[in-house]
């Protein structure tokens, strides 16, 4: 076992995909000689050569629908958008192509690709690097979509998503990239379609993804002071969804917060919110509540921590969950129009 | 008069620099030729042949003439089925058939072709079966061949989003050592689309074979070219990607294979892509749903009919002394049994199966999407019951 940052956990799951099949390329904006701009594909080019890992044109689009073809000749292609906004330009390839293919024609034709997205906030970027895309791929069939929350899990996740039949996209949570664990890799850990129970409890759940994920953590360590053993569940894989580990979860405790970094209106959280809501229905005693982003565009560096969803927040909603079986006063009042 | 100092040094002979040699044009080689190639005038008399050009051999030709014919049948066809019902919609070729049928034989077997919605006769000539061409407009799924099989993508609907396809399939097939290439038909509105840029220069930093050929039929449904651009033709824009570029009389057929071939060789060949720009015309409107009259005079059409790629292709074989009416008549033949066997096969309907549209989503169905199945299932199951 070693201390290793998530960073370097994905950085080796490139280069032992790439050791391991050599049909698996690498490219994108700055992923050669520089090594990325978070420095995951820190030395590929050096170790397996600039046929195996390269710079492109500054396009997106590009980049994607190079894959794309790349693909479809048998190759194995990992792309980078360099920050999650950036990829946009890429969105009709994703959208209309990437998820599509296979379906357009009845399985003879199949793109397994990864496209890799840094994504969500914390870390001070100014506007168009500090996007929370995951809600616009996790609404296009044909797409996997992925995002780790665990130095096990980026390395793991990872390598499943280049071997994956399908594309997957690999949303990395640019905010825990420079944050370390002990792991011993290479790991594998539990598969595609399998949330995970991160910590044990009995009077609540919290379900979070990617960055929300320590916040969800380090909440349910606050409430232990205020007497509430709360559960925490992490997605890890968004696309395929696990239905089953949170229903479960949910029905033991009983109550649940949805925890997401995204902006809340039409988003994942509110997906998992209805799914939880249609599946434990007779087993809650409150309504599933969200803590996510606020709707506004993703704030400038300086007031981005009123945007985050913060321990505080979770702890809040946690309080609203009726635990004296008494009706959330919030929607009494405020409710009436609705 | 005195003569000022100035005055007197301009007067003085100047002293001459060493000419410097003038500096190559990096742009030579690069740029079409300022008036589209022809080999045949529209009358159909061969004009003096050409070097870099030569003239594509005779049988090549006539096999040429044979699959324009049938393609001419097959989209007078597919355009009647629209009308009887038979397909939602179709976006005829008619008087592109030079083009249609040039880019296919330009090529391989082995070779990729990255087509548009417009291209269905150009599909039906690489020997895909018309009525898995014809799956799009009829409804019953997106794609009816096997693209890995035929060698030929999916018809693209999106604009020019194909053309970054073929420069990655090309440079892949490259990167494992084989000399496919890749030709990507479009057409003049398509290269407003950022993909075009994008493609035809990752193509050219990758050096990846692929031949771009854009049919210029000068309307984008109803917006005319001037619209697309302000380059003098669209075959200018190659100089900008480092790209050698061409321009065609696209009703030209036998120019069309010369210049198709030529630009074929030189991806082949690891030169990287080429850029071909036929003119040529749509004779129908975009589709059977478009009219055309709103947008363009009967004058124009008329002209244009004049320099129909099929006569003037008869003409000259016939006075090359390879193609008589008796030939004519039998390829005429050979178009009427297609186009029979089409009607016939496509005046069936073909059947669906809903649970199929579960099944190719993702390699496995996801939970949620075997649930979704089930209910169909039980969906389907009642309702059957309740005919029954």
């Amino acid at each position: 076992m070693a201390t290793m940052t998530m960073a370097k956990a994905l950085n080796a799951a490139l280069a032992d995909a790439m050791l391991d099949d050599e049909r698996v390329l690498v490219f994108g904006e700055d992923v050669g000689q520089l090594g990325g701009v978070f420095r995951i594909t820190d030395g590929l080019q050096a170790r397996f050569g600039d046929k195996r890992c390269f710079d492109t044109p500054l396009a997106e689009a590009g980049i994607v629908g190079f894959a794309v073809g790349l693909a479809m000749s048998g190759l194995r292609p990992v792309v980078e958008m360099q920050f999650d906004a950036f990829a946009y330009p890429a969105f009709e390839q994703i959208a209309s192509h990437v998820a599509k293919l296979r379906n357009r024609t009845r399985g003879a034709l199949s793109v397994p690709m990864v496209i890799r997205v840094p994504y969500a906030g914390g870390i001070g970027g100014v506007e168009h690097h500090c996007d929370s895309s995951e809600a616009y791929y996790a609404h296009t069939p044909g797409l996997k979509v992925v995002t780790p929350a665990t130095v096990d899990d980026a390395y793991s996740l990872l390598r499943e998503a280049i071997d994956d039949p399908d594309p997957v996209v690999f949303m990395e949570p640019k905010k825990l990239y420079f944050a370390g664990a002990e792991t011993a890799l290479p790991t594998r850990t539990e598969p595609f379609g399998r949330a995970v129970v991160r910590r044990a409890g009995r009077d609540a759940t919290l379900v979070a993804y990617g960055p929300a994920v320590p916040v969800a953590l380090e909440a349910a360590e606050a409430a232990r002071d205020e007497g509430w053993d709360l559960e925490v569940v992490d997605v890890r894989t968004i696309v395929p969804f696990d239905d089953a580990t949170i229903a479960a979860s949910v029905r033991r405790t009983g109550r649940c917060v949805v925890v997401q970094e995204a902006q809340g209106f039409a988003g994942v959280g509110a997906e998992i919110a209805a799914r939880v809501q249609e599946r434990c229905f007779h087993a809650l005693h409150a309504p599933v509540l969200r803590v996510s982003g606020l709707d506004i565009p993703y704030p400038a560096p300086m007031l981005e921590h009123t945007h985050l969803p913060s321990v505080d927040r979770v702890l809040d909603a946690v309080a609203r969950l009726q635990w004296d079986d008494q009706p959330d006063r919030r929607w009494l009042t405020e409710g009436s129009a609705a | 008069m005195t003569t000022t100092p100035q005055a007197a040094r301009r007067a003085s002979p100047r002293k001459r620099r060493p000419a410097t040699p003038a500096a190559p044009d990096p742009a030579a080689g690069l740029l079409p030729e300022t008036t589209p190639v022809r080999l045949l005038d529209p009358d159909g008399t061969l004009l003096p042949a050409r070097a870099d050009y030569p003239e594509p051999p005779v049988e090549a030709l006539r096999e040429m003439y044979r699959r324009m014919v049938v393609g001419r049948r097959f989209d007078a066809q597919a355009t009647a089925l629209t009308k009887q019902g038979r397909l939602a919609v179709y976006p005829s070729s008619r008087g592109q058939e030079a083009c249609q049928i040039g880019g296919v034989l330009a090529l391989r077997d082995d070779d990729w072709v990255f087509p548009t919605y417009r291209e269905s006769m150009a599909l039906t000539a690489r020997g895909i079966d018309p009525v898995e061409v014809l799956t799009l407009l009829r409804g019953d799924w997106h794609c009816g061949y096997d693209p890995a099989q035929r060698r030929t993508a999916p018809q693209c609907t999106p604009l020019a989003t194909q053309c970054v396809h073929a420069a990655g399939l090309a440079y892949g097939e490259s990167y494992q050592g084989r000399d496919t290439v890749a030709l990507v038909y479009i057409g003049d509105g398509a290269t407003s689309e950022g993909d075009f840029h994008e493609g035809v220069n990752f193509a050219a930093v990758f050096k990846a074979p692929v031949v771009y050929f854009v049919q210029n039929n000068r309307y984008a449904i109803s917006v005319p070219l001037s619209r697309q651009t302000a380059a003098p033709s669209l075959a200018y824009k190659g100089v900008g990607y480092g790209v050698p570029s061409e321009q065609v009389d696209g009703n030209d057929p036998v120019a069309v294979l010369a210049v198709l071939t030529r630009a074929v060789a030189h991806a082949r060949a690891g030169k990287g892509p080429f850029l071909v720009e036929a003119h040529t015309y749509r004779m129908e409107p975009h589709t059977n749903a478009d009219d055309a009259t709103r947008y363009r005079d009967t004058d124009e059409v008329e002209a244009w009919r004049d320099r129909d790629p099929l006569a003037r292709l008869e003409t000259y074989l016939r006075g090359r002394g390879v193609l008589d009416d008796a030939a004519v008549a039998e390829i005429a033949e050979q178009a009427e049994t297609y186009a029979a066997d089409l009607r016939e096969r496509m005046n069936t309907q073909p059947t669906v199966d809903p649970l199929s549209l579960f099944d190719h989503v993702y390699a496995e169905p996801t939970t949620q999407l075997v649930e979704q199945r089930e209910q169909v299932r039980a969906e389907l199951a009642a309702a059957a019951e309740e005919d029954a």
